[in-house]
């Protein structure tokens, strides 16, 4: 089986800023880190490739020259190879941009059988980009996968989450996924694999490379625009109930009585 | 403005590729010319000198703008969760409501599936001016591409301007392959929506990066204008069962109903009784807690107060308590009448989840906790004091 792992790297969120200028994430002097939920997405393709050792993963990634370093940790993972998508003509790309980017670069590779993607990266947050892929390769397509049941190389049963419990489905092939946790933890980089990652030499290709339209990548080929961004206000003054806890815990009863909550 | 050539005319002669004073113009594997728009310079030279002319110069503001008289009104994409129809859809419709009365627009209530004539007058008493019903039994069926292609065709259809749909693991990917197939912008996980007039476009707020920053996106040159909007963020309008609607009552076409993917079963959460999304109270219990055994403490002040255990991640990942529990980032986003707080100190990726409750009450016993800066009462103190006081106090008030 072939399969693509789409792995974005995100800025660790604690630590970023936002240029109040541009309204473009500053990302220089943030440690960069694999998002997280990418992470399950390789471990899923991963299990795969124990079930079915023929099987070739791929892993991609749509940023700047560093995100070269995502690439290379998922090799350490287990990966076999990987490419970067790296081109300022990419930069600005929301997330129409980006899933069509990722869809010409899947072009590219040729006879993939599966398509894995992060639930949600936890930057952008938006879970858009795994279900843009499938519309742009008219795939078949299951959201918040968190088992994968029964594998064959033409087939796949999996489960899924919703807010009702878990589905249930069989997934013909080609097909894409997007993985949510739950899946199981992330495996640890292996000596031999992390050998093989520092080695690796990750091939970058730009719009060229994957013919992509111009007209349909970055800002241009972007129809959302950030025309603003703050930080959320918090609620407003929080009031001390005093005392000793007898007295906290009746004045608090009281107060939601007289507000009509309780 | 910008240039493209119109590939029916073409006869590939190769003459605007020798023309272009900037080399932005290469005959491609199929022996067609491609403009590489960051080279070209809008010159217009190749326009020109192609003998048929095959390049030409495309509008595409003044073109979207034609386009734009031709999407009208808002669609709201119900969805049903436990057999009924989602409280999300009402607050929707409450929400397009709203935005209706700027844009002077009929909302529209799109219901994929069948449902009751009973349905239907809730959706017009909640702010529907038009009800669809795309009847087809198929579409209960838990398949996004089936419910995509159904609402595909509607949108041709329909034109609406602006399209709205729940925040949730159905509302997500079926907008956003809708999304691609329209070529238009998408909006995640709004928690505020508004209008500017007179350009109608829809200002589209939301929380990224964990909750630690707002966003506000417009999609301004592009129809239609989609966004999916975070559950309990809206309020929906008090059902007015003198309402009026128009209810349409149609079938999507026999092809869309066909799915690669085989649906098999779903299995409800063994955990469904803690149904955090509709507990209009919700106690909550954090690493402060110590121990899985003290959980019950959290249970009991619950259970008193007729609501739902919730848990920060800590307690999930410690086994203490089932994943369905966790509130925040990588659990659910609640926002009850009543959030208590005990033992959380309040991490970003807590508050993301609980910060639109009404009323945050925490116990902790740092006063310098973050979770106090959304709180609305504070109880400095130890928890296993305070809660057990909480406890006695309910019981007696209850007698
Ligand atoms: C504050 C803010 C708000 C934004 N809001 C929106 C919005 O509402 N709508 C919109 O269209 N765009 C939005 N964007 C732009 C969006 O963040 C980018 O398009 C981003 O490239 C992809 O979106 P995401 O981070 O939400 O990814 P998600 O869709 O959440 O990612 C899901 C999965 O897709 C894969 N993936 C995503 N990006 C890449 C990549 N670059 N390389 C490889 N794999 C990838 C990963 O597997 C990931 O787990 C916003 C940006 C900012 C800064
Ligand atoms: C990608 C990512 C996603 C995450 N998603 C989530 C998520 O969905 N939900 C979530 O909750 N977290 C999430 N987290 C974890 C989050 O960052 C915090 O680590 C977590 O919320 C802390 O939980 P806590 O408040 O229970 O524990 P702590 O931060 O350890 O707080 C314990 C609190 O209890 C108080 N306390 C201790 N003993 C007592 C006592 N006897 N009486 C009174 N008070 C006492 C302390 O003062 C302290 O404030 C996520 C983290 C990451 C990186
Ligand atoms: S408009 Fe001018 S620069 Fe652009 S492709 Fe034509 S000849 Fe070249
Ligand atoms: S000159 Fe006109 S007809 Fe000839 S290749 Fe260019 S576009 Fe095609």
């Amino acid at each position: 089986m072939k399969i693509v792992v789409c792995v974005k790297q995100v800025p660790d969120i604690s630590q970023a800023k936002v240029d109040p200028e541009t309204y473009t994430i500053i990302r220089t002097g943030v440690d960069a880190v694999v998002n997280p939920f990418d992470l399950y997405a390789v471990e899923a393709a991963l299990q795969i490739k124990d079930n079915l050792p023929q099987t070739k993963v791929t892993a991609i990634s749509m940023g700047p020259p560093q995100a070269e370093a995502a690439l290379k940790e998922v090799i350490s993972m287990g990966v076999d190879d990987a490419i970067l998508l790296s081109s300022k003509h990419f930069a600005g790309s929301d997330t129409l941009a980006t899933s069509y980017v990722l869809s010409k670069a899947i072009n590219q590779i040729k006879d993939v059988d599966l398509i894995i993607t992060g639930r949600q990266a936890i930057d952008g947050d938006t879970a858009q980009v795994g279900p843009g892929i499938a519309a742009h390769l008219n795939l078949p397509l299951v959201t918040d996968v968190n088992g994968i049941v029964e594998i064959k190389p033409d087939e796949l049963k999996i489960k899924a989450m919703t807010e009702e419990g878990y589905l249930y489905y069989f997934l013909p092939l080609p097909a894409l996924i997007s993985i949510g946790k739950g899946i199981g933890e992330p495996r640890m980089p292996s000596l031999r694999n992390k050998s093989r990652a520092r080695k690796a030499i990750i091939p970058v290709w730009t719009p060229e490379e994957i013919d992509a339209e111009y007209q349909k990548i970055g800002l241009k080929g972007s129809p959302t625009q950030v025309v603003k961004i703050f930080t959320p206000e918090v609620g407003g003054e929080v009031l001390f109930i005093e005392g000793e806890p007898p007295q906290q815990a009746e004045r608090m009863v009281e107060i939601l009585g007289q507000r009509h909550i309780i | 403005m910008s240039i493209k050539v119109v590939i029916d005319r073409c006869v590939s002669c190769g003459v605007c590729v020798k023309e272009c004073p900037v080399a932005a113009i290469a005959m491609n594997e199929e022996n067609l010319p491609e403009i590489n728009l960051d080279k070209c310079t809008l010159c217009g030279i190749c326009i020109d000198k192609c003998p048929t002319g095959a390049i030409v110069r495309t509008h595409q503001a003044q073109k979207a703008q034609e386009d734009y008289d031709q999407y009208r009104g808002i669609m709201v994409v119900a969805e049903r969760e436990d057999g009924e129809i989602a409280r999300v859809t009402y607050e929707l419709l409450g929400k397009a409501t709203r935005l209706s009365t700027h844009l002077k627009q009929p909302v529209t209530a799109v219901h994929l599936g069948p449902a009751t004539d009973q349905e239907v007058r809730e959706l017009i008493a909640s702010g529907a001016d038009r009800v669809i019903i795309v009847e087809n039994e198929e579409l209960n069926i838990p398949l996004v591409g089936v419910r995509a292609r159904a609402l595909h065709d509607l949108v041709v259809d329909e034109l609406p301007e602006i399209i709205l749909a729940g925040s949730t693991s159905q509302g997500r990917p079926l907008l956003s392959k809708l999304a691609v197939k329209f070529q238009t912008g998408l909006t995640a996980d709004c928690t505020g929506l508004d209008v500017e007039m007179p350009d109608r476009h829809l200002l589209q707020t939301r929380p990224a990066w964990g909750g630690s920053i707002m966003a506000t996106i417009l999609t301004a040159h592009n129809r239609p204008q989609m966004a999916t909007v975070r559950p309990r963020v809206m309020r929906r309008l008090k059902p007015d069962y003198n309402r009026k609607g128009e209810v349409i009552r149609i079938k999507t076409r026999p092809e869309n109903v066909e799915d690669p993917v085989k649906f098999i079963e779903l299995i409800k959460e063994s955990t469904s009784k803690v149904r955090l999304d509709n507990a209009d109270i919700i106690v909550s219990g954090g690493r402060g807690i110590k121990s899985p055994d003290n959980f019950t403490l959290i249970e009991k002040l619950a259970n008193l107060l007729n609501g739902a255990v919730g848990s920060s991640r800590p307690p999930v990942d410690d086994g203490w308590i089932d994943h369905a529990h966790q509130v925040g980032q990588t659990g659910r986003t609640v926002a009850p009448k009543l959030y208590v707080a005990v033992g959380i100190s309040g991490a970003i990726q807590h508050l993301v989840g609980m910060q639109s409750s009404e009323c945050i009450v925490a116990i902790n016993k740092d006063q310098e906790a973050p979770i106090l800066k959304v709180a609305d009462y504070a109880i400095i103190g130890d928890l296993f004091k305070v809660v057990p006081e909480m406890i006695k106090a309910l019981e007696k008030r209850q007698q």
